[in-house]
């Protein structure tokens, strides 16, 4: 061998995923096929088809939210909750024994690296199922007084970026406290959900309490605008969330929204430096940084910048980018060539506003969405890197020299969805955690997630939880 | 009978309550206000967009001060409005009676309910957190756990009808959980209203905690709903139209809008719902290792 | 540690700069260092990817006997190991060295001669180091004189956990001298001293003393040699070159019994280290049953068929 020792390529299976051409969606139980246009999916780090799959039209949604209905009123709601945790059980078993063809399929519709599929995504949605399951039958205890009763038929509309993830962190808890739901999967990434649809009949869940619309943004709009839907819950960009916002308002309907970030990573000069180095690449690479608590904007301190972004640039230039089926793979693919373009349309800006552009040196396949791990140093506060969502993998690096600086910079945003805060100084730790106005505080870690942690996020970051007992609150009437 | 009129009282003039001061609205208009059976009381100041955005302000500047303060202060705090309460209960009952042309009983009935219900909500300061946090025994070597905190600088329509406890029980929530608010009073009874921010003037709330607007919620609770420094919106003396105009409004800063009855029974025992609608749920991470 | 805040030299100017030195090194998060090396632990190694380095850590084995058991003849057939680990398939290389007692550094000097495989040779009375320092320079100076190219020491972990710093330091520079020409490995022994931060200022210091290579363990204590440690260590040396643009080695010893386990190393050196540090002049295995597995799995490569314990050589 010459040169660098080099891992040879070690491509997951394809065949696990067990890929169909065809997917349909799933209401009242049934496999249908819906009226809209069907969607071609593809994997983008390919840019092949997939599979071809049934989109909803209007009418289907009507369908879908009546068979919800249905459901609700006729099973899910009287059934006693210790009987509908134990449907919640067999579909967290059924995620763990389908989990390898739940995570090769998700990397192929996502783009995102077989190992991350593999260790995080399907293993934390078998956990949402496992804790809620636990929840169905102790609502009594939740705080919310005795025998607090379900909403109804939710409508639940989830982004691409964590396709299965995000449907158990909606699922799960409205299946738990007793209601009936409608899910529109995102456009770009429709099908774990439609496996998770197969696991809902496997487990003879009944008819109707859990239905399938994929489609396009106006699926959605029918979905948060139809009359018997009782609670909307949302996952995506603040912007649609706000156009939700206003279609739900004065409607009655309850509403949680989990939208867009701006996240600081603070790093003083007492950090532990090279876990800091590998909490700033998970905050910012993890998921090809298309992660809305994603650590976007670095805040190190003045004393030790320069050493840091040594650090960490030597660190970015070892991140293996390219084939997501690769199980060596670390930064995979963007999820859309829309997406894509956004990315590079704002790292331009951030080279023309006159940040310091630094890229990793990693080659990038020649078909598929790819973008280099990027960092930009020398941004300031007004700059659109510093303020704009980018949704990729680009980071921010802004500088300050005192705690209250520090602090000051990071709730400098409408945002306030996460933070991250490295020190090993505890009293600074506790300091900057109160202090930051944001809904998670990862202190000395990053990108940490849990069924039992309620999420979501202060300001136009959102509001409502998933997670925990504050997460069950959004599907009670209480 | 004589022909000498008895001594005149001293009429007070009714201002607005901004940052811990009572000044005149910046627009110079004021609006009489009747008693319910029609005769005049007092003039109100007329407050104007502009006096909301001065309220916004100060109750911006007082939340740092007001939220970083322990829990036991401000139950202490919100103890001395009901103390202060208490000792104006016969004020507050004619003033009550006039506004809501009910019986004295009724509306030391109602004072007395308003001084109870602020010793409740004052109870809750330091309890908040142990009730709505937790520690989140999660799946990994870290200790997690989550505290409510407030929201921020709040908007609050209160209620037309109960100008005093409708009025306390709006605002006691939000200030107990540590927020800022501006307060638009009730259209046609603002009277306990202001003489309730006397009240707060004199309980060492810091100015600027607490802000109050006598005017129109139509008029000025849109300038409230889309006002981009304002975290959340109590709508409760907003009638139906308003109300969805302003939570639209309140969609393009993603406020949060307690969904709520306009009149609900102030009697009743009002649970936790408004302390949890203000505030924010944070979560915070940490490894646990040597 | 590009921008260290003063210069090396004033670091060991006395006991004070170098405590202010070594506990001015940035902590070591646990949970991120062990989370961190777990997942260097699930890469995937395939083909002649793997091929490589099989034969490159047969390259870098230590191959180690220290029992108080131990025999001439014990150390020739080990030696003959060494030399040549697979007869059957005499294009597996050698290993890099012998690793024995100084008493016995002799005999394995007399056996290697000539065949490019070291003597390593552990002293200072090893695996405690509880002698006096005379004692300590008096088994080196022995095992140098037998002809050893490699010594490991171990250092005083008493001193070192009680904050004696200067006298470790002193000590460690001490045995550099006795050794003259011949490299020096010290033995930090992590499982004494518990705590990542105290490995890291424990490698400095071994660093700043003048140590060819960090050592992890005596293979004498649990936990011996573990991921996260040699990932730390790995981290100093890396570090350590960026400053002074010298290269220094690090040995995990004890414990590591598998090929697996040994590509999970290696992994972790190329990715933290980096690819530089791919050769045995500045990464070693210390280990004894580590090789066997490793001749197995090599057969199993180019056989392509799974072999047996009995078809390899138990020494």
């Amino acid at each position: 061998m010459t040169g660098p020792w080099e891992y040879e390529p070690a491509p997951e299976s394809r065949e696990v995923a067990d890929l169909k051409p065809n997917y349909r969606m799933f209401v009242g139980g049934e496999f249908v096929d819906g009226g809209g246009e069907p969607i071609r999916t593809i994997n983008p780090a390919t840019e092949a088809v997939l599979a071809e799959v049934s989109s909803a039209d209007t009418g289907d949604v009507d369908r879908a939210v009546a068979a919800a209905r249905n459901a609700f009123d006729g099973t899910w709601s009287k059934m006693p909750g210790k009987e509908r945790a134990k449907y919640l059980f067999r579909i967290a078993r059924l995620i763990q024994e389908r989990g390898r063809e739940l995570a090769v399929l998700e990397t192929l519709d996502n783009g995102k690296p077989i190992s991350e599929a593999r260790d995080v995504d399907v293993p934390t949605a078998a956990a949402h199922f496992f804790h809620h399951a636990g929840w169905a039958d102790k609502l009594d205890h939740a705080g919310f007084g005795a025998n607090p009763r379900p909403l109804g038929v939710a409508g639940q509309i989830i982004p691409w970026n964590f396709p299965l993830l995000m449907l158990a962190w909606k699922i799960a808890p409205a299946l738990a406290c007793g209601n009936a739901v409608v899910l529109k999967p995102a456009e770009t990434t429709p099908l774990t959900a439609l496996v998770f649809a197969d696991i809902c009949a496997q487990a003879g869940l009944p008819a109707g309490v859990v239905n399938i619309v994929p489609g396009a943004g106006d699926i959605g709009a029918a979905l948060v605008a139809h009359s018997d839907v009782d609670k909307v819950a949302f996952t995506g960009s603040t912007e649609v969330g706000k156009e939700i916002q206003r279609t739900v308002a004065g409607t009655g309907k309850r509403l949680t929204l989990e939208l867009g970030g701006k996240a600081a990573n603070i790093v003083f000069d007492d950090a532990p430096l090279d876990q800091a180095v590998e909490g700033i690449v998970n905050g910012i690479f993890f998921n090809q940084g298309q992660v809305c608590c994603a650590g976007s904007r670095l805040l190190v301190q003045e004393s030790v910048a320069d050493e840091l972004l040594g650090k960490l640039r030597e660190r970015v230039s070892a991140l293996r980018v390219g084939d997501p089926m690769d199980k060596n793979t670390d930064v995979g693919a963007i999820n859309s060539a829309e997406q894509l373009s956004r990315i590079r349309e704002l790292a331009e800006v951030g080279e023309s506003e006159g940040a310091q552009r630094w890229s990793s040196p990693c080659e990038l396949p020649e078909r598929g969405f790819f973008f280099a791990p990027t960092v930009f140093s020398e941004v300031q506060q007004s700059m659109r890197i510093a303020r704009e969502e980018i949704f990729g993998p680009v980071l921010s690096v802004l500088t300050f020299r005192t705690p209250e600086e520090a602090v000051t910079k990071a709730n400098n945003t409408p945002y306030g969805l996460s933070a991250g805060v490295w020190s090993e100084k505890g009293s600074r730790i506790l300091w900057a955690s109160q202090r930051l106005r944001a809904g998670v505080v990862w202190a000395n870690t990053f990108n940490r997630f849990d069924p039992a942690a309620p999420f979501g996020g202060y300001r136009e970051s959102g509001f409502g939880r998933e997670g925990g007992r504050a997460g069950l609150e959004a599907y009670l009437d209480v | 009978m004589s022909d000498v009129p008895g001594r005149l009282a001293v009429a007070k003039t009714y201002k607005l309550y901004i940052g811990g001061k009572f000044p005149r609205s910046e627009s110079g208009r004021v609006f009489p206000v009747r008693g319910a059976d029609g005769a005049f009381l007092a003039n109100a100041a007329h407050a104007s967009r502009k006096d909301v955005r001065d309220a916004v302000s100060a109750a911006r500047k007082a939340f740092g001060g007001w939220s970083g303060a322990t829990a036991h202060n401000r139950g202490q705090v919100l103890f001395r409005i009901a103390e202060v309460l208490e000792g104006r209960r016969e004020q507050f009952a004619a003033e009550v009676s006039a506004a809501e042309g009910i019986s004295h009983d009724r509306s030391l009935s109602a004072v007395d309910t308003a001084v109870d219900r602020t010793v409740w909500y004052a109870g809750w300061t330091d309890k908040l957190a142990t009730v709505l946090g937790t520690t989140n025994p999660v799946a990994g070597p870290y200790f997690s756990f989550s505290v409510p905190e407030p929201t921020g600088v709040v908007g609050v329509l209160a209620p037309q009808d109960s100008s005093l406890l409708g009025l306390v029980s709006v605002l006691a929530p939000v200030i107990a959980a540590g927020n800022t608010c501006v307060l638009i009073t009730s259209a046609e009874r603002p009277l306990p209203a202001i003489t309730f921010a006397e009240v707060l003037a004199t309980s060492d709330v810091p100015g600027g905690v607490v802000n109050v607007l006598t005017g129109r919620a139509g008029e000025l609770g849109p300038w409230l709903a889309s006002h981009a420094d304002v975290d959340a919106l109590d709508p409760t003396g907003a009638d139906q139209e308003l109300r969805g105009e302003l939570a639209r409004s309140a969609a393009d800063t993603v406020k949060r809008v307690l969904s709520a009855r306009r009149e609900p029974d102030w009697t009743a025992d009002p649970g936790l719902r408004r302390l949890r609608e203000f505030t924010e749920i944070k979560t915070v991470w940490h490894p646990v290792g040597t | 540690m590009a921008d260290m805040p003063f210069d090396l030299d004033d670091a060991v100017r006395d006991d004070r700069s170098l405590r202010r030195f070594l506990h001015g090194l940035p902590g070591v998060d646990q949970v991120g260092l062990e989370q961190r090396s777990a997942g260097l632990a699930t890469r995937s190694v395939k083909k002649s990817a793997k091929r490589w380095a099989i034969d490159t850590a047969i390259s870098m084995v230590d191959l180690t006997t220290l029992e108080g058991a131990d025999t001439p003849g014990k150390v020739r057939a080990l030696c003959a190991k060494a030399r040549r680990p697979d007869p059957e398939h005499p294009d597996a290389p050698p290993v890099a060295a012998v690793c024995v007692y100084s008493d016995l550094a002799e005999v394995a000097t007399e056996d290697l001669a000539g065949t490019g495989v070291r003597v390593a040779s552990v002293a200072t009375a090893f695996p405690s180091g509880r002698a006096p320092q005379a004692v300590k320079i008096a088994d080196v100076e022995h095992a140098v004189a037998a002809g050893a190219d490699e010594i490991d020491m171990v250092i005083d972990r008493g001193a070192f956990l009680a904050g004696r710093y200067g006298q470790v330091h002193d000590e460690i520079r001490a045995v550099k001298r006795a050794c003259g020409e011949a490299h020096l490995k010290v033995i930090l022994e992590t499982g004494e001293l518990a705590t990542y931060d105290d490995v890291r200022r424990a490698s400095w210091l071994a660093l700043l003393a003048g140590g060819d290579f960090i050592k992890t363990s005596t293979g004498k204590v649990s936990p011996a040699a573990t991921l996260p440690v040699t990932h730390l260590m790995l981290q100093a040396v890396r570090d350590w070159h960026q400053v002074t643009g010298d290269l220094r080695g690090v040995k995990p010893a004890g414990g590591i019994r598998s090929t697996k386990d040994a590509m999970k190393y290696l992994v972790t050196v190329r990715e933290v280290a980096g690819p530089d540090w791919l050769t045995a002049d500045l990464f070693r295995f210390g280990a004894s049953s580590l090789l066997n597995d490793l001749l197995m799995q090599r057969r199993t490569q180019l056989q392509g068929h799974y072999s047996g314990p009995e078809h390899v050589a138990v020494d």
